[in-house]
This record gives structure tokens, C-alpha cells and sequence, in this order.
């Protein structure tokens, strides 16, 4: 699974969270892609890089107790879908909280945290996961 | 164009099959269901391997030469390939045999889907199995199939007010159903209590939500019209097949709780079987999650968004209910094996349509659906069989 190619080349997505924008439509997109399914061959050439806020709410969520290997010292953790402001959902964990202060709706922005490790010799993996905003003060 | 009949069909029983091997298992279903149709190895034109974890489990890829070699056709080369398309494997290959006859280039097609899932130990075939989602990103940041689904469930529990013990009785209902197959995994009954009380996988998941691991296989024989009538040989109907797709990823799509691909390869096979729901006597449906069967039954057309509860509630999925949901046990009690799965379906519809279900068997069967599909929605086929 630590293969470096395929890890390094996402790193300005995962670490910076960078996505696409299609220029014809406007719609934003994360993870990337190179057509825009809704303009499609009027969209090639068109999609360009785009800075994410890493702003955004919680759409849903789970915690996980049967974890991957890579992900077995991280159990349980929380998995969910966040609803970005730009428009696009993403699939990343929630930290820095107990599961009982999770539910749908709240709003929460990225950080930059380790995703998982390969074994004790393999390669560290970095990238996004999500934390609950404080709430303003009164 | 042909009709296409399935003329034949078998299986092993489904389970944790330590001491049988890949391709052991594929060549005891095949042969079943090639002595079940009565025709020789010489009649098969094209053979159909559905596998879709081989190369990770067992280090073993081009599944389908490895069934035709060690079903002893290897010498008579005829041609074989895998087909893979994630859980939805098996209703794939089959379709493919399917248009392979449709097209009149095969008489007889022989799919062959098998499965090992519990050669890998422990935590590590979960690696495995979420390779079947956007391996970038989604199980690079750990979610799992459990865990997709698990997300799914807590939206539609809460949005459409459906209570955790309705989710429950999907995987009560598989289990009542696989007591009275030979050929399940799971036989024992299970409670609605005993749902709850199951270890939490991916929460609000238990175990007894999840389709386990399974090892096993299954395989068809499908001929045209015309060799079926040479053989004087009473088989039954495929009326149509259809499949469709949608994103790879969950986060991708217009909705988690509606499977898009589901709804419209059912909309399309209803459409050219001429037929509606209330013809359809009893659905295999893909419940590797107790709550993608909810989900299913909404998007099959069995009923509307939000209301598949009352379906459950009403006892109308049971045996004698008036949609019959899983009568083989479903993936949460017959079993999971994943290339196996979608092939086991149509086994179980062959026995129920020649009154060969014994203790499960269905009155009057009229039609039936059958629904194969890859991970949390990304493929579905479906396939219409009776009629006449």
C-alpha cells in the first residue's frame, strides 16, 4: 500500500487541499478530475486548480471499530461525509472529539494531521481530517 | 435474436471452506450445474469466470482460464474469461453470457463465479475488500464498506424516521429464510435483539448488519431457444437484462440513500419484460448491508423512498408476504462470496421456478428479479426471469 509514486503525487490535494473548478460551469470539484460531468468534452482544457477553504459541515458520520491494518491503533475513529462550502463532499475522519459531541449539521474545518502508517518500517501518510469548530463567543 | 433460458444450475454451500480451494470450489459448481443441465463439455461455447478478489486473496488472476483448465476443457479450448465487477461480479458475468447467446454467436454458456474470502486473516481482508471503493479517496483515509454503509444508514434512519429494529429485521428476515437452505452459511435464527446486541462494527452497525465473509461457488448454463429445444429441455426465461453505474465513490453522488444505478437497470428490465412490481413474485436483492435492503426495495420499485418500513413491518418480505425478499438467504445468511454472490442468485431462482426449494419454496412463481450490485452502488444489474 506505500507505494511512494502514488502517495506523492497527491500530496498538493491531500496536504493543501486543492480541487478543480470547471471554468464552463463553474462547479467546483474534490477529490479532482479532469472532466466535469456535467459539461463534459466542453469542459476539457477548461478545469482548473482551485484553493479549498476546508470549510464545511458534517452530512453524516459513522464510527468505525472494524478497522484496516493501517488503521487498527487509530480505532475507533470517526469517519464521515463533510459537506464543503465550496460545494463538494469529501470523505475524511473527525478528531480532536468524543463521538458523542458529533452530529449532522455541525460545522467543522481541515487540518493537517498523519492518515496512517504501513506496518512499523513503512512509509508515514499525511493529508486532511476534520475538527469541530468552537462554538462563538457569547 | 435468441431467447436465452438458464438450463442448469448449482453451487457448494457457502461458508468458511477452509480445506477447499479456489479452484475446487469453482469445479464442483460448474460440474453441478453442467450434470444439472445434462449437456457435455463440448457443448459450452464461452465460459464466464466472475471472481472479483482473486489476484489479492489468492494470488490468482485470469480465473477464467484457471476453471477451464482444472474443469478439464482446457484441451478442448474453449474460450474463457473472467469477468469483474466488484460484489456486482456475478450479475455482471452472467449478463455477459447473456448477450453472448442473445447475440446468436454461442448456443451455451457456461458462468462460473467463486470466491475465497477467508484465506486472509484478520483485519488484513479488509484492506482487500476496500479496494472495491476509490481506493484514493476514500479508504486512503479509512473508510470501508462497513463504514459507507454505516453512514448511509444513519441518514436514512434519521430522515425518513425509520427505527433502528426495522433495519434489523432485513437480516432477521435473511436468516429465517437460510435456515431452510442447505447451501447457507448462517442457518440459525436470528432475533432483532440479537441484532442490537451484536459487536458494533461501524456504528449504528453490528455485525449481524453485515454480510460476513464467505467462501463458495456457484454457476449457470445458459442456451438459446434452439438447443434448449434440441434437448428437449424445460428451462427458464431470462426476459431481460439490464445494468447501469453511477459514481464510484459515495461522496460523489446526488444522494446516499438512493442507489441510481439500481433504479434504473430496474426500471429498464421492468420496461422490457412488459411487466410491473406486482408481477414479480420474489427478489434476490444485494443486502450486503441490512441497510441497502431498505435502500433496494425503494429503488427496485417495491415501494417509495422512505417507505420500504412498511413493507417490513407488515411482514410483506417473508415467505409468504407478498414480495418474498431473499427466499436463498440473502448475503447476510446464504452468504457473501463476492464473484459467487450475483451467480448464487440465479441458482436459488432456477430451484425456486422449478419447485426444487423444498421447505423455501414460493407459490405460483410467476417472475422474479434478481439484483447484483458493487459495493455501495456503483454497478447494478438486474435480471428478469419467467414469465410465459
Amino acid at each position: 500500500m506505500g507505494e511512494l509514486s502514488r502517495i506523492w503525487r497527491e500530496s498538493d490535494h491531500r496536504y493543501r487541499l486543492i480541487g478543480h473548478v470547471c471554468r464552463n460551469c463553474n462547479t467546483v470539484y474534490f477529490p479532482p478530475r479532469d472532466i466535469c460531468p456535467t459539461c463534459h468534452r466542453d469542459s476539457v482544457g477548461k478545469m482548473e486548480e482551485i484553493q479549498l477553504s476546508g470549510k464545511g459541515s458534517i452530512f453524516s458520520y459513522t464510527v468505525v471499530h472494524d478497522a484496516p491494518p493501517a488503521f487498527r491503533r487509530q480505532r475507533p475513529y470517526i469517519i464521515a461525509l463533510i459537506k464543503l462550502d465550496e460545494g463538494p463532499t469529501l470523505t475524511a475522519q473527525i478528531v480532536d472529539t468524543k463521538p458523542e459531541n458529533v452530529s449532522s449539521g455541525k460545522r467543522v474545518h481541515a487540518v493537517f494531521r498523519k492518515i496512517r502508517e504501513d506496518g512499523s518500517g513503512g512509509i508515514l501518510q499525511y493529508g486532511y481530517k476534520f475538527v469541530i469548530d468552537e462554538p462563538p463567543k457569547a | 435474436m435468441s431467447e436465452v433460458y438458464v438450463i442448469g444450475a448449482g453451487e457448494t454451500k457457502f461458508g468458511e471452506l477452509w480445506d477447499r480451494s479456489l479452484r475446487e470450489l469453482a469445479v464442483e459448481a460448474g460440474l453441478k450445474a453442467i450434470e444439472d443441465a445434462g449437456i457435455y463439455s463440448r457443448d459450452i461455447g464461452i465460459l464466464y469466470g466472475s471472481n472479483s478478489l482473486g489476484a489479492g486473496i489468492s494470488y490468482q488472476n485470469d480465473v477464467g482460464s484457471l476453471i477451464a483448465d482444472f474443469a478439464g476443457i482446457a484441451v478442448e479450448h474453449t474460450p474463457a474469461v473472467r469477468v469483474e465487477a466488484s460484489t456486482a461480479s456475478g450479475g455482471a458475468a452472467v449478463r455477459e453470457a447473456y448477450l453472448a447467446i442473445k447475440s446468436g454467436e454461442y448456443d451455451v454458456a457456461v458462468v462460473g463465479g467463486v470466491e475465497k474470502l477467508t484465506e486472509v486473516y484478520g483485519s488484513e481482508i479488509l484492506d482487500l475488500t476496500s479496494t472495491l471503493l476509490d481506493s484514493e479517496w476514500e479508504a486512503f483515509f479509512g473508510a470501508t464498506p462497513a463504514a459507507l454503509a454505516a453512514m448511509t444508514a444513519r441518514r436514512y434512519l434519521d430522515d425518513f424516521h425509520v427505527s433502528r429494529e426495522i433495519m434489523a429485521m432485513i437480516s432477521v428476515n435473511d436468516h429465517s429464510n437460510a435456515s431452510l437452505n442447505p447451501d447457507a452459511q448462517y442457518r440459525n435464527k436470528l432475533t432483532v435483539q440479537g441484532v442490537l446486541d451484536s459487536v458494533s462494527v461501524a456504528e449504528p452497525l453490528t455485525m449481524m448488519d453485515c454480510s460476513p465473509l464467505s467462501d463458495g461457488a456457484a454457476a449457470v448454463v445458459l442456451a438459446s431457444e434452439e438447443f434448449m429445444k434440441k434437448m428437449k429441455i424445460e428451462g427458464v426465461r431470462i426476459v431481460s437484462s439490464e445494468i447501469s453505474q453511477d459514481y464510484l465513490a459515495l461522496h460523489s453522488r446526488k444522494s446516499v440513500y438512493e442507489f441510481e444505478s439500481a433504479k434504473i437497470a430496474s426500471r429498464k428490465a421492468l420496461e422490457k419484460a412488459g411487466i410491473k412490481n406486482d408481477d414479480i413474485s420474489f427478489v434476490e436483492l444485494h443486502d450486503s448491508f441490512s441497510i441497502y435492503g431498505l435502500i433496494e426495495l425503494e429503488d427496485l420499485g417495491f415501494a417509495e423512498k422512505g417507505n420500504a418500513k412498511s413493507l417490513v413491518e407488515n411482514n410483506e418480505i417473508r415467505l409468504d408476504g407478498s414480495i418474498p425478499v431473499n427466499p436463498s438467504g440473502g448475503l447476510k445468511a446464504k452468504g457473501n462470496p463476492y464473484g459467487a454472490t450475483g451467480v448464487g442468485q440465479f441458482v436459488e431462482a432456477y430451484l425456486q421456478f422449478k419447485n426444487r426449494a423444498d421447505k423455501r419454496q414460493i407459490k405460483d412463481v410467476r417472475y422474479g428479479m434478481l439484483h447484483s450490485m458493487a459495493g455501495s452502488g456503483s454497478t447494478s444489474v438486474v435480471h428478469i426471469l419467467g414469465g410465459e
